[in-house]
């Protein structure tokens, strides 16, 4: 039984994938990790890919919005990825909205949403500075 | 461990990691039963729902699996008993967004969608027996 989610560090993304049905305590020990990677490495973007659940219940969606909230307060951006349409489908009936957080079909999509994002970001912080010399 | 029509499986619920024992054991028997696969994630999310909430409002309790069969359709049925508090005001209970605790208030009523049967008996200072039913397509 494993007791950690690995999260993988890719230049200044930090990516997720969870492949196992989670147990409630794994899910928070996640959210706890992905935080303090974000602060540790300056990640600017989160990407989660959730392609090897089947089942997301409200716990886990909470878990989900919770982590996309607080990795942007941590100034990164989170892109989920990979829902099934089952769950997609059962999401909505159950009413989760998944408030907050960006969607993309696949992990490929969601690299390029984020970058950017993380591009643009970069520029206007970039065109602040310009700016300030005016 | 597969829930056969003539043997509902029992799952204990005494701590989050049988809420993913419960999930496992209803994706079983909603194979069994040939639910599609929406209906078998829609029964699975209920399932979790409610084991969720046996285990926090009701203190802990036991869920039942079983493959049922009514004029020749087949379907999975899941029965949750705890003997906790129980619930004082139902139709707030399964009010979407309403939560006594910490959650998103979606468990009750969210799952009651999820599923074709929802059956709700609840004695304040006794327990919760809450019993769902996905019928196949």
């Amino acid at each position: 039984m494993i007791d950690r989610i690995p999260v993988l560090r890719i230049e200044d993304i930090l990516l997720v994938s969870i492949q196992v049905d989670l147990q409630d305590h794994i899910a928070i020990q996640l959210q706890d990790d992905l935080s303090n990677k974000i602060v540790e490495t300056g990640a600017k973007g989160v990407l989660i890919d959730i392609s090897g659940l089947s089942v997301v219940d409200s716990f886990i969606g909470r878990m989900i919005s919770t982590t996309a909230s607080v990795s942007r307060v941590l100034d990164a951006e989170t892109v989920l990825v990979g829902m099934q349409p089952a769950v997609a489908i059962t999401l909505v009936e159950l009413g989760l909205t998944l408030d907050g957080v960006r969607t993309a079909l696949n992990v490929d999509r969601g690299l390029r949403l984020l970058r950017a994002d993380i591009a643009t970001r970069n520029l206007m912080s970039g065109a602040g500075d310009d700016r300030s010399f005016g | 461990m597969t829930a056969a029509s003539d043997s509902p499986v029992e799952v204990t619920l005494t701590s989050d990691s049988d809420v993913v024992r419960v999930r496992q054991v209803v994706r079983d028997a909603a194979t069994a039963a040939a639910l599609t696969l929406v209906d078998q994630t829609k029964v699975i999310t209920a399932a979790s729902e409610i084991a969720r909430n046996t285990l926090t409002y009701g203190g802990g309790g036991t869920s039942t699996v079983e493959v049922v069969c009514r004029n020749g359709t087949q379907g999975v049925a899941v029965e949750f008993v705890d003997a906790g508090p129980g619930i004082h005001d139902v139709d707030l209970a399964l009010t979407d967004g309403w939560t006594s605790g910490t959650g998103l208030g979606l468990g009750l009523s969210g799952a009651k969608r999820l599923v074709d049967e929802f059956a709700l008996d609840t004695t304040p200072g006794v327990g919760t027996t809450v019993r769902i039913t996905k019928w196949r397509r």
